[in-house]
């Protein structure tokens, strides 16, 4: 009978510089999700501030849950359990959630779910769409991260690829600061990129030797870097729009063609993108007509799932609870918990 | 009545349960370990081993209380997240002890005055200068990030006896004794430093102060508190200056 009843879990999220929570029934129904951005707060110094995040985060935490519950409508009494993001991510922004979730699942009897950040943006996916299961490959594209992940099982990932330098949404956000647009980069480079033409400057399309699903995003870095000198050395005009939209388009191709080996390589029938970098409408366009030539199915979570949110880390808590994983109250934060190896 | 307290400002983490009482009420427990261990690790674990051994129902505390700051910035997080998760499942208020309050209140009764210090790096101390008269606890200088030359300057001209205690004490002691107060002992002034048992944060001295803030009416939310850190960050300390000199 156990099993016929609603898993309710309240999750928080504090890894970066969003405080979240969220209750999410079953793994795949969102009954809240509140999101606290500070984005602005950083803005001013061009990127987050650590310990400026971790001065927000214990301001608004409370709070934030406080909503996530008063709109779910629940009390904590109701709840199956606390689930947590206790890596990757900033130490001291982790470690507010982390003892915040600790102390409630202590006060209020509830069992204590640490979730893997990127764990929990693959799990967006499964609340957007309820008919998605394992197995399928995920691209998991954010300010931090660039991971290809073949998603085997709930909680059983393997990395078949990564960055070997800068993940894809920090050169968004350094070629922005570069051509003056500011931050965040991805959604400026974005929308800059729709006045331009993608095909105006060639940037280079950079692979791995020997590591055919690994990633460099450093090397099309600097050819925006050193195109703009060149530019400035010759006195010719800089069409921001163009840059944004030749480099976005360089980012985006690497990104879509190595998914698309990875997935006939390793015989996947799925493809799923996970993280902030998701949102990028060219990815996503891209990655549309790739999929749709290979008779693919696309997965990508709504832009709000995409981002920084707790209910992703309540769905992935929903599969490592029906697993049985159940943490400590000496849960630490682990700033680089590594994917698939807990 | 009955309250939890933590501290976790500094190199102790500790965890106590405080009663009231007409006369002076009890500590009910204390744990304090300083030791290398992250409080992240330790403080929980050390609250449950509390619970368990004095047989208390959460749901039957009064109030959570907790060092409030100054201290290392990611500690009172700990600290402050953990008295904040417990106050929101448990319903209870929080009451923000400041922690050279409750450092100096490991001393209560002392005679002269009583000066923490707390290592807050760059050269500095967190201190302030406390004493106790007639059985009532003051504060003579508020609690502050100072140069360890400015405090030695103050208690120089306070020319008064004085006990030091706290984590500053092994990093800045010497130089407090061999050259900042040769003047307070050239004025026939003494100076000592706390022994091990009281020369550190203790959250029973957070709990007894806590009680009379409580009295006092002093509690907030779990909602609305948050450390105070005496203190901005590197970043936007390093903005101000900026700002600063583009203006002259």
């Amino acid at each position: 009978m156990e099993e016929q009843k609603d898993i309710l879990i309240l999750a928080i999220e504090s890894s970066c510089d969003e405080t979240a929570a969220a209750v999410v029934k079953n793994g795949r129904e969102v009954l809240s999700n509140v999101i606290s951005s500070q984005i602005v707060l950083h803005t001013v110094y061009g990127g987050v501030v650590p310990e400026i995040a971790s001065r927000k985060h214990i301001e608004k935490i409370n709070e934030v849950i406080q909503e996530a519950l008063d709109q779910a409508k629940m009390t904590l009494g109701d709840l199956s359990a606390v689930g947590v993001t206790y890596g990757p991510g900033l130490v001291g922004a982790l470690l507010v959630g982390v003892a915040e979730a600790k102390a409630i699942s202590y006060g209020a009897h509830l069992p204590l779910i640490g979730v893997h950040h990127i764990e929990g943006h693959i799990s967006a996916n499964y609340i957007e769409h309820k008919e998605l299961e394992p197995p399928f490959l995920c691209l998991v594209v954010s300010g931090g991260h660039t991971h290809l992940v073949i998603v085997r099982d709930y909680g059983s990932y393997e990395i078949i690829g990564r960055t070997r330098d800068d993940a894809a949404g920090e050169a968004f956000d350094k070629v922005a600061r570069a051509i003056g647009l500011g931050y965040p980069g991805g959604p400026k480079i974005d929308k800059a990129s729709k006045e331009g033409n993608p095909e105006a400057i060639h940037f280079p399309r950079a692979k791995v030797e020997d590591a055919p699903y690994d990633f460099s995003f450093s090397g099309v870095k600097s050819a925006v870097l050193n195109y703009l000198n060149g530019c400035r050395m010759k006195g010719e005009e800089i069409i921001k729009a163009d840059v944004a939209a030749s480099f976005q388009r360089a980012v985006c191709e690497v990104l879509v063609s190595h998914a698309l080996d990875a997935a006939r390589a390793y015989r996947l029938s799925k493809i799923a993108l996970a993280g902030g970098v998701a949102s990028n409408s060219e990815l996503r366009a891209l990655m549309e007509k790739a999929c749709q030539k290979e008779g693919i199915p696309l997965y990508y979570p709504s832009p709000v799932l995409c981002t920084d949110n707790a209910a992703m880390i309540g769905a992935a808590a929903y599969y490592e609870y029906r697993r049985g994983v159940r943490h400590g109250l000496d849960l630490n934060a682990v700033p680089n918990l590594k994917l698939g190896e807990r | 009545m009955k309250v939890l307290a933590l501290d976790s400002s500094g190199l102790v983490a500790s965890v106590a349960l405080v009663e009231d009482g007409a006369m002076g009420g009890t500590l009910l427990a204390e744990y304090s370990v300083n030791y290398k261990k992250t409080h992240s690790q330790t403080l929980l674990p050390m609250l449950d081993e509390i619970v368990k051994m004095t047989e208390l129902s959460l749901e039957t505390v009064d109030a959570i209380a907790v060092a409030a700051g100054p201290g290392s910035f990611t500690g009172l997080r700990i600290g402050s997240a953990t008295a904040k998760g417990l106050g929101l499942a448990l319903n209870k208020p929080l009451v923000a002890v400041p922690t050279l309050d409750a450092l100096a209140f490991n001393l209560w009764g002392q005679e002269g005055l009583v000066c923490p210090l707390m290592d807050a790096r760059r050269e500095q101390v967190y201190t302030g200068i406390y004493e106790f008269q007639d059985g009532r606890f003051t504060c003579l200088v508020s609690p502050m990030a100072a140069d360890i030359r400015e405090i030695a300057g103050r208690l120089c001209a306070m020319k008064r006896d004085v006990t030091f205690l706290g984590d500053g004490v092994p990093v800045y002691g010497h130089k407090l004794t061999e050259v900042l107060l040769a003047e307070l002992t050239a004025a026939g002034k003494k100076h000592w430093y706390a022994p091990a048992h009281v020369n550190r944060q203790r959250a029973g001295s957070v709990g007894a102060l806590a009680l009379q803030y409580i009295r006092e009416g002093k509690t907030q939310t779990a909602a609305e508190h948050r450390p105070e850190y005496l203190r901005l960050s590197q970043a936007e300390r390093e903005r101000a200056e900026k700002d600063k000199k583009g203006n002259v």
